[in-house]
């Protein structure tokens, strides 16, 4: 097996507030392997996107280590900590407030290729734009450039933060419920990209979510963490968790799910 | 049975910078004593306008160019509420309908316990001495399985989003309405809440049998509540019947393309699809079918005018001249037992 | 342009300006006192009258415009760059760069910047409009750091720079072109806000003859309109009354100018 790509090592993050600490995130151990595909499930307040945005580096844990190809992120300087900055990109929840709303598309895109020298020269930085809006189905792609994030829509706004967030050529992307202010149609269509680069791209996804059906589509193929109250109650491959599931929350998150399916809602029994 | 609520080419405009435009264009429906109605599409189909359209809450930019909501009231009288004056609406909300928003998390006033916003809208409609309305109120939170002890003197932001909700649904009952119109109840709860939530409407509606219309964006939510469901899209309804016509047997390409866009838990990896393209500006709207450019099934007569209802089932109706077969999808419902 | 009033202010700004700029080239830069026509009522000759001099008050408008409009402008520009640049630079960083930038606006505020104006007026001779610049802008950019901080400091949360900085496109980056751009029409209004107090306070110095009547410009004819006596003879009228509303109207323009700038500069209210 490969080596993972980053490992949290019983990571903890502590609030101190009003009323006490809080612990956000308890202990939490998670290994994310190349090419492949880890969702974090869990209600608001259960820890799931602190730990991400532990694994993304936003967030410094309190205790713990998170580790880099090896190598505590916090203790990464120069070459190496550009490295893992181009290695591990983010995508937020709110497609409305993600993109920067005085620049167009084409301005969004080529400052990091500008920046970090992916490309040189005018001609190649607008190549390289379009085809990043090619992948990630925004065509044609030069209707695409000049616009201002007020004349997309959500869907097209997150389409545009995911080949922003491709422009360093990034190996992990961290999906913060990248989908659920989308419309359901527009979801899958925006899964369905995610997706493909993760085929094609051997790119990995931590895709944090609540919803257990969605984590069950993305991530058939990989595994899936279960948080609850900054702890992971349970892990592992996709199908064993969904299907199988040990922990008696996954086992109330997954009753609780309303099913498209008039008969089988109404037959079935009060839960807990 | 005559219908409680019968609304009638219902239109709704609002006006922009960039001109009027029609946000509902022609909506017809009846909602039944005890009946609840499910209202279901995505953003810009006018869903929400319609919801508020029916208590006349829209806000001062929206006028009402057509239509009629014609209301029978407990006396068996039927008025169009869009005619009523401002005392009779007034008298009319709260005790005959009542409306739970959208967001209602925020709809409470932060500075006041709960007990006393209970007793302020009680007060508002009807003369009750204050035992009586104390007795009101912490029946109608035993109704939505709160703790009247623990509710009534809380402040709103000492209660979680679910409470904060389940103490809406149980104000909007306070004065025994005969509709109840929801607008999103579930959205932005966690999961197990929303379950709270559908469990205790569906109980509500079995002791209480008031009728209910509720807006929404997801599908499976109608499965759990509705007994009808109509499917909208560009400010009309394009589909329309019983909550089992339409996840069994959806007729309009574009309710089949919910169905299908919606990834369902019980059984193995799943295809799914997506609807390409997106809606419709209201602004520009094309001629003829407003779904045609994403439709797999369009045809050249779709593009000439703009299909009315027309009946593919025995209270099933949809606006399309081209429906899908009525054995096309497979019956999802046997592989729930799986779950 | 939509707003009206917007365009109609900068029209009658850039009218003044260019008045002020051009107009001095046409006229005697130097007016020769002329006993006989003192205070003498508007004619043909004279269109807004004689001063006590006998000088003509129309040509002195003309060539008294440019001094107070050069160093309101100047005094506004120095103002809103420190306020922009350590403003933002305070915000952003946080620490003790923060604290430091703090501490030394809430000095310069409490500095009673009369008395200080009298102080250094006894000590210096101040004739150069570049030093009555550098001095007006001292004393107003502790206000417009202020708001800058305040503003930076709630953009810095927005997703789309935290974006950036994952991008890790520097700070310099994310400073000047992530989030001032989208302060643009609130820097502009400062800078007009501040260039209207700066002509004030430059007008107030002529006026209490805090710094040296070396030229016929505004204020210097507000002054000698005062202590010469003008006010009290209706023939010598406009020698008060044309200073007074040149003034006033400029700084009409101004404000009424500020209409515009969020039209033209807020890519949303463009229509595409």
């Amino acid at each position: 097996m490969p080596d993972p790509l980053i490992v949290l090592d019983r990571v903890s993050h502590v609030f101190a507030g009003r009323a006490g600490h809080t612990r956000a995130v308890d202990e939490v151990s998670l290994e994310l392997e190349p090419g492949k595909v880890l969702c974090l499930v869990g209600e608001s307040g259960s820890g799931k996107t602190t730990t991400a945005r532990i694994a993304a580096g936003l967030t410094r844990p309190t205790a713990g280590t998170v580790r880099f190809q090896g190598t505590d992120i916090h203790r990464l300087t120069g070459d190496a900590a550009t490295g893992f900055r181009r290695a591990v990109q983010y995508i937020h929840q709110d497609p409305y407030a993600s993109l920067n709303p005085v620049r167009d598309v084409f301005g969004t895109l080529a400052a990091p290729l500008r920046r970090h020298r992916v490309v040189r020269g005018r001609e190649q930085v607008r190549r390289r734009a379009l085809d990043l809006l090619t992948e990630v189905d925004l065509t044609p792609p030069e209707n695409f450039l000049g616009k201002y994030p007020h004349q997309l829509s959500g869907g097209q706004r997150q389409r545009v933060a995911v080949a922003r967030a491709l422009t360093l050529g990034p190996r992990l992307i961290i999906a913060d419920e990248a989908t659920s202010m989308l419309d359901v149609s527009i979801r899958i269509s925006l899964l369905n990209v995610l997706r493909r680069l993760r085929d094609d791209l051997g790119v990995a996804f931590l895709f944090i979510t609540h919803d257990l059906a969605l984590a069950k589509y993305f991530g058939w193929h990989g595994a899936t963490a279960v948080m609850h109250e900054g702890r992971v109650v349970e892990s592992g491959p996709t199908p064993r968790v969904i299907n199988e599931p040990t922990h008696e929350y996954t086992r109330a998150l997954l009753a609780a799910i309303p099913l498209a399916d008039p008969d089988g809602a109404r037959s079935r029994v009060a839960p807990l | 049975m005559e219908p409680i609520l019968s609304v009638r080419d219902l239109a709704v405009e609002y006006r922009t910078a960039a001109g009027p435009v029609r946000a509902v264009r022609g909506v017809s429906f009846d909602v039944h004593p005890g009946e609840s109605l499910a209202l279901i599409g995505e953003s810009g189909c006018g869903k929400t306008t319609l919801g508020l359209a029916l208590l006349r809450l829209l806000p001062a930019l929206a006028t009402i160019p057509s239509g009629e909501v014609l209301y029978r009231r407990r006396d068996g009288r039927v008025v169009d509420l869009l005619k009523l004056g401002r005392e009779e609406l007034r008298r009319f909300r709260w005790s005959d309908a009542a409306m739970v928003f959208q967001g209602s998390m925020n709809s409470l006033n932060p500075l006041l316990p709960v007990r006393d916003q209970m007793r302020d809208t009680v007060l508002a409609h009807r003369r009750m001495p204050a035992g009586d309305v104390r007795h009101l109120a912490e029946d109608v939170l035993r109704k939505v399985r709160l703790d009247p002890a623990r509710v009534l003197p809380a402040y709103p932001h000492e209660l979680s989003g679910g409470m904060k909700q389940r103490v809406l649904i149980a104000m909007s009952l306070l004065l025994d309405p005969q509709v109840l119109v929801l607008d999103e109840p579930t959205t932005a709860l966690d999961i197990l809440t929303q379950r709270a939530i559908v469990d205790v409407l569906r109980e509500l509606r079995e002791r209480l049998g008031f009728a209910m219309i509720f807006v929404s964006h997801d599908l499976p939510l109608a499965a759990e509540l509705a007994d009808r469901v109509a499917t909208m899209y560009a400010g009309r309804i394009i589909e329309l019947g019983g909550v089992r016509d339409i996840f069994y047997r959806p007729r309009h390409p574009y309710t089949v393309g919910l169905l299908d866009a919606v990834p369902p838990i019980a059984g193995d990896l799943p295809v799914l699809v997506s609807i390409p393209g997106g809606p419709p500006s209201l602004l520009n709207l094309p001629a003829g079918c407003p779904f045609r450019s994403r439709c797999g099934h369009a045809q050249d007569d779709c593009a000439a005018a703009e299909p009315g209802l027309q009946r593919v089932g025995v209270v099933h109706t949809a606006a399309c001249y081209h429906t899908v077969p009525a054995d096309r999808r497979a019956i999802r419902g046997e592989d729930v037992t799986s779950a | 342009m939509r707003s009206k009033a917007g365009f109609a202010g900068f029209l009658v700004f850039a009218a003044l300006v260019l008045l002020a700029v051009v107009g001095p080239l046409f006229t005697p830069s130097h007016l020769p006192t002329d006993l006989n026509a003192v205070y003498l009522p508007p004619s043909g000759s004279h269109l807004l009258g004689t001063d006590s001099e006998g000088r003509d008050i129309a040509v002195q408008m003309i060539n008294g415009g440019r001094p107070v409009i050069l160093v309101g402008v100047l005094a506004g520009a120095i103002s809103t760059l420190i306020a922009i640049v350590f403003g933002s630079l305070g915000a952003y960083l946080g620490g003790w760069v923060d604290s430091a930038i703090v501490s030394a606006t809430d000095i310069v505020l409490t500095v009673p910047q009369i008395v200080l104006l009298a102080v250094l007026a006894s000590l210096y001779t101040l004739d150069n409009p570049w030093v009555l610049a550098v001095i007006l802008g001292a004393f107003a950019w502790p206000y417009l750091l202020r708001s800058v901080r305040a503003q930076v400091l709630s953009l810095k949360e927005r997703e789309y720079v935290e974006a950036a900085r994952l991008l890790d496109l520097g700070t310099p980056h994310v400073l000047f072109r992530e989030i001032l751009p989208n302060m643009a029409t609130f820097i502009m209004m400062n800078f007009v806000v501040t260039m209207t107090n700066a002509i004030y306070a430059l007008v107030g110095l002529y006026f209490l003859g805090l710094a040296p009547i070396v030229d016929d410009n505004w204020g210097a004819m507000l002054n000698k309109a005062w202590t010469r006596g003008a006010v009290f003879y209706s023939d010598s009228l406009f020698y008060v009354l044309a200073p007074v509303l040149a003034i006033s109207v400029l700084q009409l323009s101004l404000v009424t100018m500020t209409r515009s700038f969020e039209e033209i500069l807020n890519p949303r209210l463009r229509q595409s």
